[in-house]
This record gives structure tokens, sequence and C-alpha cells, in this order.
């Protein structure tokens, strides 16, 4: 796709060490504007670390992170979004007791003279859930009545009311529906034509494979992989995540195929 | 129609009366109670004491109502505060009684002028609160117990200021007191300011209305507005016409009630208030969106010390006199239990400022009617604790009732 253009954001020789645990070295990741960047890997692998260090939630020991292609530093999550770096997290985020229009605002209200500026706020709400072809009956009921997709789509459009360049969602279809998961990887191809760079990280090889550009692979804290998406096969993925080809999923799978094919 | 807010095929109408009044009733079995229940219970408690005795509905014993929920009731306004952030402060007695000894003894000991000894009284409760902010969040030592240490800590303090003579009674002649007992508002004045209230209202939502009309969203018919303000300055003009009928409204319920109203605009209308609620309900979700929740914990912490020591203020205003008693004894637990009693939740995000003063008119009707009809303050104490008990279980239980129904 637009591989030829440079990286909106990329992280170079990336390390992050807990005490005795070296939870990332040497990790290497850049995602262009236009672009969908899946990040997998098992669990432990350092996916979420990862995206904390490109939130600004953990500083990095070692390496260089460059945006918009200056080198900066994130020293916290109102700088990451002040860059232009939205995260969704993977349990939400969102205050159930407030309605949707104070949620996507949260952190970054609009006022006017001082007091907040609900009706600008609303207007701004709905253009934006439409943008994204969002389904919300209302904005003005809390969110703890939503569904799991809904509050998904809440979460997701939340990360882009202050115009952000790169949108990071961490596991956003774990928790969902056949449907809902559906209506998410549609918005997040919506993301992706509205040009804004897309790092997924998630378990789910389907998701994968089905809005991914490119896929980083994640294992043991270290870069695994890397594949475009024209040239990746569930069976090359699984085998660079768990590393190995002869691994427990491939057993399971040709112990399981003759008795399928029998049947 | 065709509002950018009603294009979804899934809403109920919901603006005739008849859906409003659907509504209501579906709100309140999913657990959105609001202020219905202690409506509700001030109302059958002033016809159980009215029962017993005519004197209790009298204008004379309003307007005393009024007067003596005024200083515990603006300690409240600071308890809803660090409530709503779902944390507690069990040391607004202790800080009310040394603020207002603080008042005291600058006034009487060295010759102070009132005013700048109020203002060092509310400095000391300030200072207290960004300690217990600190303290809780840079060291993340629970409120209950930071402010419990306090609250002996302070009650200690307390008995110093005040020194050997234990009790400091502030010049008769002192505005201050005349303020807290003989300052009325004139009739014309209180029927002047129910208008202005009411038409406070009114303009607000007509412009909010104007607004939303042109950003294409929907918004109440001006005459439905007009209708409400109008109901509104009625009621408040025949509150003050009853209360006039005696000596009228006092200025220190008067402030009260002002601070009650500009402090509800505060956690309604602004992003502090947003921030309030936001870190109530998910203090997690609102780190992460940016907010500064530390600075959040210490601002509410401190607002509330302050109100502490503006309600040991005005007690003493109202007692002219500072003791070693003075915020001890039940001061704490009816500041506390008028916020939980007027709905505000104790596990944090959920809750209105005018909590403080419907909460506190049920506790202070209790204390008066028993008073009126000869009980003692066993029975006082008793019946308060069982109240309190039914205001924390009402709102366990439409905690309940809100997670079953998807209201969070």
């Amino acid at each position: 796709m637009t591989t030829t253009s440079a990286p909106v954001l990329s992280l170079k020789g990336v390390g992050k060490r807990f005490g005795a645990v070296q939870a990332l070295a040497d990790v290497d990741f850049d995602v262009r504007p236009g672009e969908v960047v899946a990040l997998v890997g098992d669990n432990g692998a350092g996916k979420s670390t990862l995206v904390k260090i490109m939130s600004g939630v953990y500083q990095p020991d070692e390496g260089e992170i460059v945006f918009d292609g200056s080198p900066v530093s994130i020293p916290g999550p109102k700088a990451a979004q002040q860059l232009g770096i939205a995260t969704v997290f993977q349990d939400l985020a969102l205050a159930d007791n407030l309605d949707v229009v104070a949620n996507l605002y949260l952190g970054q209200e609009l006022t006017s003279a001082g007091t907040l500026d609900e009706v600008e706020m609303e207007k701004n709400s709905w253009a934006l859930l439409r943008q994204l072809s969002a389904k919300i009956p209302s904005v003005r009921i809390p969110i703890a009545s939503l569904s799991g997709g809904q509050r998904q789509t809440v979460a997701i459009a939340r990360s882009l009311v202050g115009n952000p360049k790169v949108v990071m969602l961490d596991e956003p279809t774990a928790a969902l529906g056949v449907a809902q998961t559906a209506e998410v990887l549609n918005l997040v191809e919506r993301l992706r034509e509205n040009g804004l760079g897309v790092v997924l990280i998630t378990h789910n090889m389907a998701d994968v494979q089905a809005v991914a550009d490119r896929i980083y692979v994640l294992r043991l804290g270290r870069n695994g992989a890397e594949f475009g998406i024209d040239d990746v096969t569930t069976d090359k993925l699984v085998a660079a995540i768990t590393g190995a080809s002869d691994n427990a999923v491939s057993q399971r799978a040709s112990r399981t195929a003759p008795k399928g094919a029998e049947a | 129609m065709s509002f950018a807010d009603k294009t979804d095929e899934r809403l109920v109408e919901d603006s005739s009366p008849k859906a409003m009044l659907e509504g209501f009733v579906r709100r309140m079995k999913s657990g959105d109670l609001g202020m219905v229940p202690v409506i509700v219970g001030l109302l059958i408690i002033w016809v159980v004491f009215y029962s017993q005795n005519e004197r209790f509905l009298s204008s004379r014993n309003l307007v005393e109502l009024l007067l003596s929920s005024s200083a515990i009731g603006m300690i409240s306004v600071g308890v809803i505060m660090v409530l709503l952030l779902g944390e507690i402060d069990l040391s607004v007695g202790s800080v009310s009684g040394m603020s207002g000894a603080i008042m005291a003894v600058l006034v009487v000991y060295h010759d102070w002028s009132v005013l700048p000894a109020i203002g060092v009284a509310l400095l000391a409760g300030l200072a207290i609160g960004v300690v217990y902010g600190l303290l809780y969040t840079r060291f993340g030592v629970p409120s209950f117990v930071i402010t419990l240490a306090g609250l002996l800590a302070f009650l200690g303090l307390q008995l110093v200021v005040l020194g050997d003579n234990g009790t400091v009674n502030l010049p008769g002649d002192s505005w201050l007191i005349d303020f807290a007992n003989f300052k009325f508002l004139s009739p014309l004045a209180s029927y002047v300011l129910a208008v202005l209230a009411g038409l406070a209202y009114f303009g607000g939502r007509v412009l909010t209305i104007r607004k939303r009309r042109a950003a294409n969203l929907s918004a109440p018919s001006v005459l439905s507005v007009a209708i409400r303000a109008a109901l509104m300055v009625a009621g408040l003009a025949y509150v003050a016409y009853y209360l006039n009928l005696d000596r009228g409204i006092g200025y220190m319920p008067l402030l009260w009630i002002l601070v009650i109203v500009f402090m509800d605009q505060v956690i309604r209308k602004t992003r502090f208030g947003r921030h309030v609620f936001a870190v109530g309900g998910n203090e997690e979700a609102s780190r992460r969106s940016g907010i500064r929740v530390d600075r959040v914990y210490v601002a509410v912490f401190a607002l509330c010390t302050m109100f502490a020591a503006f309600g040991g203020v005005l007690a003493a205003a109202r007692l002219q006199s500072v003791a070693q008693s003075s915020g001890g004894g039940d001061t704490n637990l009816m500041a506390i239990a008028a916020a939980v009693i007027g709905g505000v939740s104790l596990f944090g995000g959920r809750g209105s400022m005018y909590a403080a003063l419907f909460g506190m008119l049920v506790l202070q009707s209790i204390t008066s009617g028993l008073n009126l009809i000869g009980v003692d303050a066993e029975v006082r104490y008793m019946v308060t604790g069982g109240v309190l008990l039914l205001a924390v279980t009402i709102d366990s239980l439409s905690r309940r009732a809100r997670r079953s129904s998807g209201r969070g």
C-alpha cells in the first residue's frame, strides 16, 4: 500500500527492563500513515510493554522514538496525546457513570467562558460517530448501558477526538461477538482510509489477516519476524509466534486434520 | 424531525408528558434514584412530626431549622466532593472545631479583626486538606486512615489553640454573631431574590436551547422551560412568604444555599467538576485520558477541609463561642450522614450538591422534631443512626439495580 511514505512513528533499538526481567530488547517498529500494522506475539512476548512505551505509560531504558521525523521522548500519556498518539486500551478505560459525550471528551473537554461547552461537544460527538458510521442510539446515556461493541466504538471514537496521527488498539475485539468484531474491524479500516497510522495488538489471527497491511511478531521481548500481508499464512505466523514450526498448534492441526477428512 | 441526536430508529419518543412520566418510573426501577428518596423521606418526617406537634411546621420552627442546619450543612458541601471521588474524610468535625478555635483566639486574644481571622482559619483548613491529598497521592495511604489520624490530631490541636481556659467567647457586638443569628432578608429582598433565581434559570435554559437549535440538536420548548421557571419562582416565593411570617430567611442559611448552588454549577459545568466525577467513576480511565488525577485528589481534599473550616467558623458565630467540645460529638457523622442521606454514593462518581441541603434538612428535622415532642438525645442518636443505615442501604440496593439494568 503506502509503504513508500515515511513512517509517522518509529522505534529503534528500544529496550525495557523490569528488575531481573528484560521485557524488551532491541526492538524496532514503525508505522506509516494510512497503514494498519498488527503487533502479535504470545503472552509475555512484550506487546503490552511496547504499547505502554509508545503511549507514554512506561519510559524505555534504551533506544530511540522518532515521531514525524524528529526524535521525541514521551514522558506521560498526556504527552503522547499532544504528540498525536492515541491509545485504546484493552480494558476500555471508559468511565461508566458518565455519558457518551463526557467519555469522548474526557481529559480534553471543550469549554467556553470557563464552563463546559456541552452543545459543541455533543455536536462534534455526533459528527465523529457518523464519520465512523457508528451505531450509538443516544450520546446522552451512561456508558454502562451500552453493549460491548458500542463501548469499544466509543473508546475508538474517543481516540480520534484530538486528531491523532497514530491510533493504537490493544485487543480491540477480545470480548466481542461475531457481528461486533466485524463492526470494529470496519472501524479499523475507516481509520486507515482517513490516513491514520493504526497499530493493532491482538491474539486473533483472523483479525490480523482481515485488516492488517504488515505484521510484526514479537517473541520473548525481541523482534521475531516481519511479514507483509500478502506473503503470510496462519502457519507461518504461528511458527513465528511460538518460535518453531513443530509446535503445539501445528501438532494439533496435523492430528485433527485426517479425522476431519475421514468424516 | 431530523435533529442530529434523534435519528436513531431505536430511540423511543420521550417528549410527551406521558412518556416523561413513564421514563421517570423506568429510571426509578433501574436504580437511578437521584434525590427522590431523600425528598420523600423529608416529606414523611415532616408529616409525622406535624401530626405529633403542629408547631413543628410553624414559620418560627422552620426559620430556626434553617439557622441550625447551616454550619454542619456547609461542612457537608465539602464532604460531598470527597465522596464523589469515592473517598472519605472522617476529620471534618475536628477540623471545623480547630478552625473555629483559631478564628476565635485570633479575634479575642490577639485583637485581630474578624475577616482576617476567618481567612487564617480557612487557610488552615485548606492546608490540612493539601497535606491529606499529598499523603494520599504520594504514599497511597487510604483516606480512611489519614483522616482518622487527622480526627485525633486536630482535636488535640484544637485543645492547644484554646489554651487553659477552654472556652472562648466571641465579643457580643461582633458583626459575625449578628450575621449568624440576627440578620434576615427583608420580605421585599426575598421576593426579588426568588424572581431573580427564576429569571437566571430561564435565561440560562433559553440560551442553551438557542445554542442546541443552532447546532441542529433537539431541545425542549421554550414554553416548557417558562412553565418550570414560573413554578420555581412560585415555589421559592411561597417558601419566602412562609418564612417571612416569622423572621424570614437568615443571612447564614442564605449563604449556605448560595454556596450549594455555586458548587453545584462547579461540579456539573466545569472541567474540574467533570474530572471529579470521572476520577470517582474510573480512576484508571481518567489517568489514561490525561487527567491529572493526583491534582484532582489534592484539590478535593483541600476543598473539603476548607469547607469544614468554614462550617467551624459559622458554628462558632452561631453559638457565639468556641469550646473544647466544638466540632466534637456528632458533628462529623452528621456532616457525612447528610451527604449520604442526600443520595451521594459512597462508591464514588454519583451524587448532587443539593444532597447537602436536603440531607441536612432531614437530619435537622429529626433533631428539631424530637426536641419538640420532648424526646432526649439518646433517641435522636438511634433514629439518626437508623436513617443513615437506611440511606446507605438504598444506595447499595440502587447500585445493584443499576448494575442489573445496565446503568452502571
